[in-house]
């Protein structure tokens, strides 16, 4: 069975294609609001948008692979962003990173239904480092013991994954 | 009046939730600038901005009001960029300044907008800052229905359209025409230059690309003055500047000071020092694309000029004995990049915390040219076993002549940003690399 967007996704796509002068720059919208839609960006997500914007399936397909929040596979509903770079590194981002791994039962780069874990370059929020951003919530000078409270209070207070497009 | 400690342009409203909403912006004098710029002609505000010195927030420190004045005068479509891309590592202003004074964003892009004739306009803003993404939506939502967006912005009869895009995931896309080619909805892979964006930008029509901090002060110029903006600063650098101070001091933070304040005093005075009663060992001075200072050179300013120019600053060597050519035999101090300061203190593992940004720039790479590609993935192999413990005698000299043949040889700065701190470290901390080669040997004996 073919995907379709919903009627929520149609309208702010159309309301898009005004802002600029061809529909091509849309494309990364349109994908951050299927993978939002659909979860992961299945070759039927990435016909759609190309059908939707009237893009080649192959130019759709080149942006959905290029940019590392575009998501190729089922992931966890929540992702965990967890920032190791220089900053984080040095005031414990990797043993951060293994609580993580711990409490989650998850490799970096893994996911189970609730979850991802992904090592993240640089996230831009270095004076709190060690740092990780899960949807519209940046979590902040984290240590390795605050992990499991994060974990139980992401599983309370969701942060779905394309909370905002 | 030369800035002090707590002369606040761009950070003023820091703190302050109500802000971001434009009725609270509004009641703090916003927009009241925009009034003002609106009835100016376009090439006084440019005049304005040009005496100013304002120089580009975003890592290169290009002359403002000169790039402005790239966009050729006959141009019948130009579009105005703002780079919120912000995504080297040791830098977290932008995501600051945009959550916490969406408006004062929106009310310079406006002014500049005008300034440059500049219609169609847009934020690029990086895909993980979805909490500032929903923020600036918001704000933008807010100044359409006031009017101080639109086809007809106060009934001046001035268009200018103003649109949030948002990435997704892609270091590269802060390099101006990355940042380009993405806003197209292609790959975000730098294009070959000349043609520069000022004159063949984004969908063909000259572009200027300006960093959030920079566009942030246009406001404060109007307001107040080209010449009070000078002012504050030092040289030819007019303003202050927003440092971003990460690593190993007792208080990391985003704060705004003066051109003229030392590294030294930055860490010691403002940061209350390295933590744990250590001392510096390293200190990257504006994001991690920019060679390291050692602990002999923090008394020079963090201004973009002295970075460059001071003689208490090593020169860059491609191996001892053999200085690092910019060009024209220019030498390769360090630049004041990003304004993301990163202090390593002297139990730091320099191979290790080396091999860490060899990493990001390997991850980083486009792709699309061969010395960036192939030697970024070099460097961070080779770099990787010397933090291990499994070095080879020889690896130092590899490390130099694959960042050597990187720099320069590539469309965009991304090969230089790996090349530049690779040698740089290789410089200054050459001992520690050393040491961490000899200590492989011994355990194998």
């Amino acid at each position: 069975m073919s995907l379709e967007f919903s009627a929520d996704a149609q309208k702010k796509i159309a309301a898009l294609c005004e802002r600029y002068p061809t529909k091509q720059p849309v494309v990364m919208a349109a994908l951050h609001l299927a993978q939002k839609e659909f979860g992961f960006l299945s070759d039927e997500a990435l016909k759609l948008v190309a059908t939707t914007l009237g893009l080649p399936y192959a130019h759709v397909y080149g942006v959905a692979t290029f940019y590392t929040m575009y998501r190729r596979e089922p992931g966890g509903k929540q992702t965990i962003r967890m920032c190791t770079n220089i900053s984080c590194m040095l005031r414990g981002g990797y043993e951060v990173l293994a609580a993580f791994e711990r409490t989650l039962g998850l490799h970096k780069g893994e996911s189970n239904q609730e979850f991802s874990l992904v090592e993240e370059e640089c996230i831009a929020a270095c004076a709190n480092a060690p740092c990780a951003v899960v949807g519209t919530e940046y979590l902040l000078d984290i240590t390795p013991e605050s992990v499991g409270k994060i974990v139980e209070r992401l599983r309370a207070k969701p942060h779905p994954e394309s909370e905002v497009v | 009046m030369p800035a002090d400690w707590n002369t606040k342009v761009v950070s003023a409203r820091f703190g302050n939730e109500g802000a971001k909403s434009l009725a609270t912006y509004e009641s703090l004098g916003g927009y009241a600038t925009l009034r003002k710029a609106l009835a100016m002609r376009p090439e006084d505000i440019a005049n304005e901005v040009k005496a100013s010195n304002l120089r580009g927030r975003g890592g290169a420190g290009f002359a403002t009001g000169v790039k402005w004045g790239f966009v050729p005068k006959d141009a019948k479509q130009v579009h105005l960029v703002c780079n919120a891309d912000e995504s080297e590592p040791g830098t977290c202003k932008d995501r600051e300044l945009i959550y916490w004074d969406p408006h004062l964003l929106i009310e310079g892009m406006i002014i500049a907008g005008h300034a440059l004739r500049a219609t169609h306009n847009y934020i690029y803003i990086r895909g993980e800052m979805m909490r500032e993404f929903a923020v600036l939506k918001r704000a933008v939502e807010e100044a359409y229905q006031r009017g101080y967006l639109g086809k007809n912005i106060l009934g001046t009869g001035i268009e200018c359209h103003l649109t949030v895009h948002r990435g997704a995931g892609a270091y590269i896309c802060g390099e101006e025409t990355a940042l380009l080619n993405s806003l197209e909805g292609l790959r975000g892979q730098p294009r070959l230059k000349p043609p520069f964006p000022a004159i063949k930008g984004l969908f063909g029509n000259p572009t200027i690309v300006n960093n959030v901090e920079t566009l942030m002060n246009v406001p404060h110029i109007l307001d107040k003055g080209g010449a009070w903006f000078n002012s504050l600063g030092v040289g030819r650098s007019g303003g202050t500047r927003m440092l971003c101070v990460s690593g190993h001091v007792n208080k990391p933070g985003v704060y705004e000071l003066p051109m003229t304040i030392t590294f030294r005093q930055l860490i010691d005075e403002v940061c209350g020092g390295v933590w744990k009663g250590r001392k510096v060992k390293a200190v990257i001075p504006g994001g991690v694309s920019m060679p390291p200072l050692d602990e002999s050179e923090l008394d020079v300013p963090i201004e973009f000029d002295a970075l460059q120019t001071d003689e208490r600053i090593k020169p860059v060597m491609v191996r001892p004995g053999q200085q690092f050519d910019l060009g024209g035999g220019r030498m390769l101090r360090t630049m004041a990049g990003s304004g993301g300061v990163v202090v390593m203190d002297d139990t730091t593992d320099i191979p290790k915390a080396v091999w860490r940004i060899m990493k990001f720039f390997a991850h980083e790479s486009c792709g699309q040219c061969t010395p960036c590609r192939e030697g970024t993935g070099w460097l961070e192999k080779v770099a990787r076993r010397v933090a291990d413990g499994a070095g080879k005698p020889d690896d130092l000299e590899l490390l130099s002549s694959i960042a050597h043949g990187i720099a320069g040889n590539t469309i965009c700065a991304l090969g230089d940003a790996a090349a530049w701190p690779m040698l740089g470290f290789l410089t200054k901390f050459r001992a520690d690399f050393e040491a961490a080669i000899k200590t492989k040997k011994v355990q194998a004996a």
